[in-house]
């Protein structure tokens, strides 16, 4: 489903060229597999298998760098849920991925207390040096997808940002070419 | 229940006493009291979102929500303060600025609690002067079309399938304006249950496929009635355009169906609306008056043995006079698979689809598969629409007489072909499977010179000299009660319009 | 990386003694630097002394809502045969906010030591650490520190030899504001959508799987082994201004200013000093304008008000704001206040988890109404018109998130109406560019 006009101006990444949903769905959690292994002791810690829901997204994504509709559907196998409910979750968390991204995938925190300490400037210069051209699609070379991001959680390092899983703060638009250079 | 607390408070000016945990809301219908809500359901878990319940109570810093506030002794409720008033108008004018104004081609129109609601405590204006949010409608599967631009979010369609139905089909999909009622690929609501999400939307979000542009709310009247497609004996309301049935929708009952309908039942509905009708008495295959066709019927019964075929379909009244016309006899039932409401005791759609089955087997009819065994007698058919009855045995009948809402595919030519009318075109009662006897009313004229049935067997007794005179199905039923254990002390009266149980059943139970 | 300034000695370095010393992560370097003293000693007392104590410190929750922690610890009931959880408040999203972040990411055991003499004063054997998804630093920081905990038999099935159980696990978010809420916490917790549940049942009673459940913040959490040590008078004594606020707190410094960071001070610290010589006023050339000094959801007050605060509960209410979660905004004379409003308001409308009507509706249409008049295309009518909707939207939903779209932005207009009007009648533009 499509979405329209939001205040908040969410962004979606769109699908990168070459990858189809038709493919055949390899499961994640694989009777044996090691992210089976993970998931059945991250299950321990809870009195219900729901409570591992949050859990084994973080590890699908960690395999498959995003959570397709196949993945809601095994997650919910696995766990005694039904795909829409796992959907329900998938999307209230800003931080799993419903579309592949780019191989690195930069959040730029925006939110005033970065905003003031211009962190707009710091978005175009990743916008404009990653040839992505706009938030939320992917570069060609399928490399980068850039999107703005609510409160790191670091203001006094403005201006934050995640690549991937790692944090780099107080970034310049100075400093974006070298922080490429590094993901490149 | 007797020895539960009760707690007394003031809600609007009125003295109410309610048992310890109501809630205000409820409370307050005692009180004659509606406060406005969109998420709460009796019938379903508290979510508390709307915030369209809320009221003020004296002392409080904040208004409450009233659906998931519980009354305490002492506790002043003002429903209409000017501060509860401020607050239900802001929430419904939250509610419209994405809201379409389509009220003209919503199905919703009418029976539509945004509307009521608003024409009731809303703004006469919208300050919202941004685009409106836009999203495609989505077909949900089952009878189901998700008009989302019209979604208020009050998740009562999610809590429905998740609780009562006991299938997450739905879920909130994102979140903040954003968000809207989801569904999985290839998980749809083929619930046979899911279509009772429709009713719970309180607006035209949820809206039936089947009704889609059928007909608008107002011009339809609406008649209390039992579900005739199973033994559960769900209480429906018709709702008909002019003469036509064109929707059925369940209505409460909390002994038998609560606040729901299944699938099946619910949109198995088009065959009264049938034209191909049996609307004049024939007899020997020639139109026949009333009178000449009971007098054959009457003169072909007196004296010979009858072999009854009764129908499951028939109401008390007209199995109890046709067993004093011709006696006891068989009577067969279409089965199918049984489909329970998980999150309601004792509701599915039953094996028997049929509404009487119980009726007919306490006034001392039975089950068979081929109920005309046996031949040589006189037969009465009533009700049941001959396909694949013994045919030897029909042509070896001294008489048939048939009683029947449809041309008979399989009687022979000579039959007495009586006109009856279906459930809708009469009024009646069913026994359920728990033997819950309940009534159902008339909601439109029957066809041509089809008689109701108590009344085509009322003349067929007289005419072969076995029968009182009535006036009434309910001077039927109160003979019935006097005459059979199974349902003595029961009248229309004492019925109402969610039934009793009958007296054999009470025994059984 | 790095604590980005050296400690100021006017600081009172509490928890942030160590912030900036890597050697602190480790178990090793923890007890070298004092760290499970308290512990072993809270273990084998009686958990309602442990609750006294705290109590008598006058321990208020750091997260925003200073609600006093031994009080909240003592609505669990002990001995009830029932599991009993504690869950730790890592979420911190609050704009403006960064202290936990920084302890968790220096001194993970003193956060360990804190959780597990709170898991034993509330009877839990079971503490879920909910950090939000994008700390993925503090992330590894923490599994890494509970794991040496663990191996050491500092915490598991028998803490310090005590013979108690006490488990204490990471529970990752995924990327929502809104579960830093206590009751979408425990709803996150459990594999649901982040949505406050409504209340009551109250955590005590019903929370995490509907068990008895206390959620206390990181640097709540933190600052529990000082008091065990140090006794409830010397925290106590930490109180400038108001007796009801006591002990240290770390306030987090961001927008334009020198030297921004987290600096801790006691409570009731004079606010001009602190924002002057602790951090280092202005940057060069500008002056302060406003600040929102208890992370963005609450009011806004210009720089001649907030010279005059006393920094703790009360003295922030004095001037119709609040301490909240100590994260200190502020924005100088270069800022244009209707464009931070309108983007603190975007924010609030991402994060509202869609539950009530006000929230989902009105946070999106007060950012749009911002949007519009930051674009010079607002009207008078609708500055009354967002006065209305915050009264629409304010203690009227579930949770507070839709309070707190409304209150910094109607004290930023009622303080700053010169600003939006300016935009409004397009005498002048923004004091910056608008984009």
């Amino acid at each position: 489903m499509s979405h329209g006009p939001s205040a908040s101006g969410g962004s979606v990444a769109q699908p990168i060229p070459g990858h189809h949903h038709d493919e055949p769905y390899v499961p994640v959690f694989a009777p044996g597999s090691a992210p089976r292994a993970k998931l059945d002791d991250i299950l321990t810690r809870y009195p219900t298998k729901q409570a591992g829901l949050l859990p084994a997204l973080w590890i699908v994504q960690d395999e498959r760098g995003w959570v397709s509709e196949h993945a809601m559907k095994e997650v919910g196998d696995v766990l005694g849920l039904t795909a829409a409910y796992v959907k329900g979750v998938v999307t209230f968390y800003t931080m799993y991925h419903q579309h592949p991204v780019g191989k690195y995938f930069i959040q730029v925190c925006t939110t005033s207390c970065c905003n003031c300490m211009g962190a707009e400037d710091v978005v175009k210069a990743f916008l404009e040096k990653t040839g992505c051209g706009e938030l939320g699609l992917t570069s060609a070379d399928g490399k980068y997808t850039v999107i703005e991001v609510e409160c790191l959680g670091a203001c006094g390092f403005a201006t934050p940002i995640m690549v991937n899983d790692d944090f780099i703060d107080s970034v310049s638009v100075e400093k974006v070419p070298e922080i490429l250079k590094k993901y490149a | 229940m007797s020895d539960q607390k009760l707690v007394n408070l003031t809600i609007e000016g009125r003295p109410v006493s309610v048992p310890e945990g109501t809630t205000i809301l409820e409370a307050a219908k005692t009180a004659g009291v509606l406060i406005p809500h969109y998420c709460y359901h009796p019938g379903l878990k508290i979510a508390g979102v709307c915030r369209m319940c809320l009221v003020e109570v004296e002392k409080w810093p904040k208004l409450a929500p009233s659906c998931a506030t519980t009354v305490a002794d002492g506790q002043v409720v003002n429903v209409y303060s000017q501060k509860a008033l401020d607050a239900r108008k802001g929430v419904l004018e939250l509610l419209l600025i994405n809201h379409p104004l389509d009220c003209p081609i919503c199905d919703q129109a009418g029976e539509c609690e945004l509307q009521d609601y608003t024409f009731q405590e809303g703004r006469a204006d919208s300050r919202y002067r941004e685009p409106k949010r836009f999203n495609p409608a989505e077909d949900f599967g089952g009878d189901v079309l998700y008009v989302t631009n019209r979604c208020i979010l009050c998740t009562r369609c999610v809590r429905y399938m998740g609780d009562v139905a006991g299938d997450r089909a739905l879920c909130v999909e994102e979140r903040g304006d954003r968000a809207h009622i989801g569904i999985a690929p290839d998980h749809d609501l083929s619930h046979p249950w899911a279509a009772n999400v429709i009713d719970l939307c309180p607006v035209g979000a949820l809206v039936s496929k089947d009704f889609l542009n059928k007909a608008r709310a107002w011009e339809l009247d609406r008649t209390a009635s039992v579900c005739p497609n199973c033994s559960q004996g769900c209480n429906v309301t018709l709702e008909m355009r002019d003469t036509t049935l064109v929707r059925m929708k369940p209505r409460s009952n909390s002994e038998v169906n609560h606040f729901y309908l299944c699938d099946e039942g619910r949109l198995n509905y088009e065959w009264v609306n049938r034209a191909d009708r049996l609307e004049t008495p024939m007899v020997a295959g020639k139109p026949a008056s009333w009178e000449n066709a009971l007098a054959a019927a009457g003169a072909a019964l007196k004296g010979a043995t009858a072999h009854v075929v009764a129908s499951a379909s028939l109401s008390n009244e007209a199995l109890w006079l046709l067993k004093q016309t011709a006696g006891t006899g068989k009577f067969r039932v279409a089965k199918g698979a049984e489909a329970p409401l998980p999150g309601v005791p004792d509701l599915a759609l039953r094996a028997d689809r049929a509404p009487n089955a119980t009726g007919a087997e306490l006034l001392g009819f039975s089950r068979a598969d081929q109920p005309l065994a046996g031949a040589g007698a006189v037969v009465v058919i009533a009700g049941d629409d001959c396909a694949g009855l013994d045919t030897g045995a029909l042509a070896s009948a001294k008489a048939v007489i048939v009683l029947g809402s449809v041309v008979p595919a399989g009687a022979p030519a000579g039959a007495i072909l009586l006109p009856i009318a279906n459930f809708a075109e009469e009024e009646g009662t069913f026994t359920n499977l728990r033997g819950r006897v309940q009534r159902y009313l008339q909601a439109r004229p029957a066809p041509g010179l089809a008689r109701a049935s108590w009344m085509a067997l009322a003349g067929l007794a007289a005419a072969a000299g076995k029968g009182g005179v009535y006036d009434s199905a309910e001077a039927v039923f109160g003979a019935m009660a006097k005459a059979e254990a199974a349902f003595s002390g029961l009248s229309y009266d004492s019925l109402g319009l969610k039934g009793q149980m009958a007296a054999g059943a009470r025994v059984n139970a | 990386m790095g604590y980005p300034h050296k400690q100021h000695p006017r600081e009172t370095p509490i928890l942030s003694k160590y912030f900036g010393d890597p050697e602190a992560r480790t178990l090793a370097g923890w007890k070298a630097r004092g760290g499970y003293k308290a512990l072993p000693q809270a273990l084998a007392t009686d958990p309602v002394a442990i609750q006294n104590v705290v109590k008598e410190s006058g321990l208020r929750g750091r997260g925003g809502a200073g609600f006093p922690c031994g009080l909240k610890w003592s609505f669990m009931k002990i001995g009830d045969g029932k599991p009993h959880y504690l869950c730790c408040n890592a979420d911190e999203s609050e704009p403006g906010t960064f202290k936990d972040r920084e302890i968790m990411r220096w001194t993970p055991h003193a956060l360990i030591e804190g959780c597990a003499i709170a898991s034993h004063a509330i009877g839990a054997e079971t503490c879920y650490i909910y950090i939000r998804g994008e700390f993925t630093q503090p992330i590894a920081v923490m599994e890494a520190a509970l794991e040496e905990a663990r191996a050491a038999g500092i915490i598991g099935p028998n803490a310090c030899g005590s013979g108690k159980t006490i488990n204490i696990w990471v529970h990752r978010g995924a990327g929502a504001y809104i579960c830093g809420e206590e009751t979408a916490l425990m709803n996150s917790i459990e594999g649901r959508r982040g949505n406050p549940r409504i209340k009551p049942p109250f955590p005590a009673v019903a929370g995490v799987f509907g068990m008895p459940t206390t959620v206390n913040n990181v640097e709540t959490l933190t600052a529990v082994p000082h008091i065990l040590n140090n006794g409830a008078e010397w925290y106590k004594a930490m109180s400038l201004n108001n007796p009801k606020s006591t002990g240290s707190k770390l306030f987090s410094v961001c927008g334009n200013v020198a030297r921004p960071g987290n600096y801790e001070v006691p409570m009731g610290f004079p606010f001009k000093e602190f924002l002057y010589d602790l951090c280092g006023g202005p940057l060069p050339g500008r002056k302060f304008k406003a600040i929102i000094p208890g992370g963005s959801s609450v009011p806004v007050i210009t720089i001649e008000e907030a010279e005059q605060v006393k920094m703790d509960y009360e003295g922030f209410m004095e001037f119709g704001t609040m301490l909240g979660s100590g994260g200190v905004i502020i924005f100088d004379d270069a800022q244009s206040m209707p464009k931070q409003l309108a983007r603190l308001a975007r924010f609030y409308a991402h994060e509202s988890c869609a539950q009530c009507t006000q929230c989902r509706e009105g946070t999106a249409w007060m950012t749009k109404i911002l949007e519009r008049i930051v674009a010079g295309q607002g009207t008078f009518e609708d500055l009354d018109t967002i006065f209305e909707l915050t009264e629409n939207m304010t203690g009227k939903t579930i949770c507070v998130l839709s309070d707190s779209c409304g209150a910094p932005v109607t004290s930023g207009i009622t303080r700053f109406r010169g600003e939006f009007e300016a935009l409004i009648t397009g005498k002048r533009s923004s004091t910056v560019a608008v984009g």
